[in-house]
């Protein structure tokens, strides 16, 4: 398994292999314990998180709670996600369940970081704003806000990024 | 002149043994009393289903009434365990059927029951009552169908967290009017909706039902009139609790819920909205159990809900309890003896920061009770642990989940072996421990020297070598149950200690550096264990040098196991493998 390189990064220097000091280990597909997550295109530089390790490292079976109880709790009736804004100082937290609807969540946005998003369309995102909103679905990928059905989007979505300026526009135009 | 009891008269003197660990030891003392225990033993525990086989169970004990099972190894439960590992139920029932037929009850635990075994058991025992399934899977509703239409005389049917095939609701249908005996049904676990009216009837009809527990798509306004019918439950689970009623509806229910004088525990609940909690203020005060762990109750309304639960023993909820709320379980739950807290997140990110190490501080210190603690939090002290140990030296059962790996004491940054050696030396009677966070060899070097109870211990991201192995195998001696996960050790001490494993049930290790070589060396030196290779990449040839990804070691009478999937090696599927060849140190 070849690791990439994830914002200049080796991420071999922080992969949570273990043996023995001095031991090479000798199958890299050994480490069927840690999977990466390596689709992290859309990171900028000064992603707020950029003091911690990049790429999120799921472990299987950790934590320690069955699955049974994680699938219980993803149906469960908040639903909690952290939202930032490039620039603001701190994050905010939402409950995804008091909106029925894009609409009802981009305002409540609107008022929350104090901006104004243009319209919607699937051809061409948010053409136009000022910001982009974005979010991390349940396998990690930063998507547009706007392209799923709303209940898909919110069972799926585990945080909200609104996306500004430059960024903004260098995710445009690559759309 | 003859000294010995006549049998008949040791049956008399048996009948009052009831544990199964002294009828053990009764069967040791001589031959005449191994045959007349074995005669009269009804209560049979085979704690792993491969350490024996089910024709020899079955022969020894001819009058048995009740067998519990236990299949995967309890890393299965976080998918360390790959599908069609085994576990299955069906030889075991199979057998029962044919030499056991007056089978009465049968619990499984993590096992394979398809639909195949569950109608095989409606068929074959006319005289069967129990049937309990806990993390079990591999069957549908349709195999209820079958135990429902066909036992009689059904006592107890539990599906605990079982993973079930869910055609539909139909199932429950099948329980005939004339089926009267009811005490237990869990559901729980199941998705769909059962017929409401044929649930009404049959509640109706169980003058004995002690314990209800629904599933999530039974409707609030639907568990008022099943509780109209059962104000005698002992044990209730309810479904969803969020519909929204009228005034009139949640005045009904609240009045329902106070006729339920015999309430002892309470579990369910989910989506409960907030505005509802009141109505559950009634039964609180005679509650022992409450399970609150998929609802998610803030911690306002859980510091209201709690207070109200003077007589609670075993409470287990979710992190979003706060330290503030576990305060106040530590002021008003004073006879408390289990506590479990699970994260409401699925990761570190998500863990709520509002619950730290001083949550399960506040409870330690105040009750006095507690002997069984699940803790999951995003960080921990030494001087945390250290207070824990000095308050509660009567733990029995300590697992605390650092949900970060190698995560320090985060104040003084240092490893927890300090207060991890607290809580082994302080805590004498410690049976079942579960250690994280950063931890060094020189912890496992104090649970080694200091853990002379412990039964069961669980291990992740720990240690930095094979001397931790070693201080737990060469030190532990009441060791049963090891479970390892990613932890930096290799061959040495397990080769050393290799005859540690024959007095203790099973050893699991995924991930650590052990290498081909040495599990066949131990297969061969020790002929009484089952040493299984895990290993989903199954290369045609295997360096001796290479780490295997899981080992899973266990004793057995059984011999070599006749299911084993590709994944899955012993010795015993290449026996011409030598090991002299290998250099011996």
């Amino acid at each position: 398994m070849a690791y990439e390189k994830v914002n200049e990064l080796n991420l071999k220097d922080t992969e949570l292999r273990l043996g023995l000091p001095g031991t090479e280990q000798v199958k890299e597909e050994q480490d069927v314990s840690c999977v990466r997550s390596n689709k992290r295109q859309l990171q900028s530089d000064n992603e707020e998180e950029s003091t911690t390790p990049p790429a999120k490292t799921q472990i299987v079976g950790w934590p320690p709670v069955r699955s049974y109880r994680k699938n219980s709790n993803n149906n469960n009736s908040v639903s909690y996600v952290k939202v930032s804004m490039d620039g603001a100082p701190y994050l905010r937290k939402i409950d995804l369940k008091t909106y029925k609807n894009y609409a009802e969540l981009l305002k409540a946005l609107e008022n929350m970081f104090k901006f104004t998003i243009g319209e919607y369309c699937e051809r061409e995102g948010y053409k136009g704003s000022e910001v982009v909103p974005t979010y991390e679905d349940k396998d990690g990928d930063w998507m547009l806000v706007g392209d799923v059905p709303w209940d898909m989007f919110s069972s799926s979505c585990k945080r909200l990024r609104i996306m500004k300026g430059s960024d903004a526009l260098a995710l445009d135009s690559a759309l | 002149m003859d000294l010995r009891l006549p049998s008949k008269v040791l049956e008399h003197i048996f009948s009052f043994v009831d544990s199964n660990e002294d009828r053990n030891s009764v069967s040791l003392v001589c031959k005449s009393w191994f045959e007349t225990e074995r005669l009269t033993r009804k209560r049979v525990f085979v704690r792993n289903c491969y350490a024996v086989t089910p024709a020899a169970v079955a022969r020894r004990f001819p009058g048995m009434r009740s067998l519990t099972l236990k299949g995967k190894p309890h890393f299965a439960d976080y998918n360390l365990v790959p599908d069609g590992w085994g576990g299955y139920a069906w030889p075991w029932i199979e057998a029962m059927a044919e030499k056991s037929p007056s089978l009465e009850e049968l619990r499984l635990k993590r096992m394979v029951v398809t639909d195949e075994c569950l109608e095989k058991i409606a068929a074959s025992f006319k005289d069967f009552k129990v049937l309990v399934l806990t993390s079990c899977e591999g069957f549908s509703t349709d195999g209820l169908a079958a135990i429902a239409v066909a036992c009689r005389n059904l006592t107890e049917l539990e599906l605990r967290e079982c993973i079930v095939e869910d055609l539909g609701g139909d199932w429950l249908s099948y329980f005939p009017e004339t089926l009267t005996s009811l005490v237990s049904l869990d559901f729980s676990c199941l998705d769909s909706e059962v017929k409401l009216s044929d649930l009404e009837r049959l509640v109706s009809r169980s003058p004995n039902l002690k314990s209800l527990k629904l599933n999530r798509a039974v409707s609030l306004d639907a568990l008022g009139s099943l509780l109209r019918l059962a104000p005698q439950l002992v044990e209730l689970g309810t479904g969803s609790f969020s519909d929204k009623l009228d005034q009139e509806a949640v005045s009904k229910l609240a009045q329902v819920f106070t006729e339920l004088k015999e309430l002892k525990s309470l579990s369910g609940l989910w989506d409960v909205l907030p505005e509802y909690i009141p109505l559950l203020y009634s039964v609180c005060p005679g509650l022992t159990s409450l399970n609150l762990s998929y609802a998610t109750v803030q911690m306002p309304d859980l510091v209201e809900l709690l207070s109200r639960c003077s007589n609670l023993q075993k409470l287990w909820v979710m992190d979003l309890i706060e330290d503030k709320g576990l305060e106040a379980v530590a002021s008003s739950c004073k006879e408390l003896r289990e506590l479990r807290v699970f994260p409401s997140g699925a990761d570190v990110d998500e863990t709520n920061v509002a619950m730290t190490e001083q949550g399960l501080v506040s409870v330690s210190e105040a009750c006095p009770n507690l002997e069984s603690v699940l803790y999951f939090c995003a960080q921990f002290t030494n001087a945390a642990l250290a207070t824990i140990a000095k308050t509660r030296p009567n733990l029995k059962c300590f697992r605390l989940c650092v949900i970060e790996p190698f995560a320090p004491d985060h104040k003084t940054h240092q490893p927890l072996d300090e207060g991890f050696k607290a809580i082994v030396e302080s805590c004498k009677d410690l049976q079942r421990l579960s250690v994280s966070g950063l931890l060094t060899d020189k912890a496992f070097e104090y649970i080694g020297t200091h853990g002379k109870k412990l039964r069961m211990l669980s291990i992740a991201f720990a240690g930095d070598s094979d001397l931790m192995l070693h201080h737990l195998l060469s030190g532990c001696e009441s060791l049963n149950k090891l479970e390892i996960r990613d932890c930096p050790f290799g061959d040495t001490a397990l080769l050393e200690n290799a005859a540690k494993l024959e007095t203790m049930r099973s050893l699991w290790m995924s991930s650590c550096g052990v290498s081909f070589g040495a599990c066949k060396l131990m297969s061969e030196k020790m002929p009484k264990l089952n040493v299984e290779v895990i290993d989903e990449h199954t290369p045609e040839t295997r360096p001796d040098s290479s780490a295997v990804e899981k080992i899973y070691i266990y004793r057995t009478l059984a011999g070599p196991r006749l299911d084993m999937p590709e994944f899955v090696w012993t010795i015993h599927k290449n026996p011409e493998i030598g090991v002299s060849h290998l250099a011996i140190e």
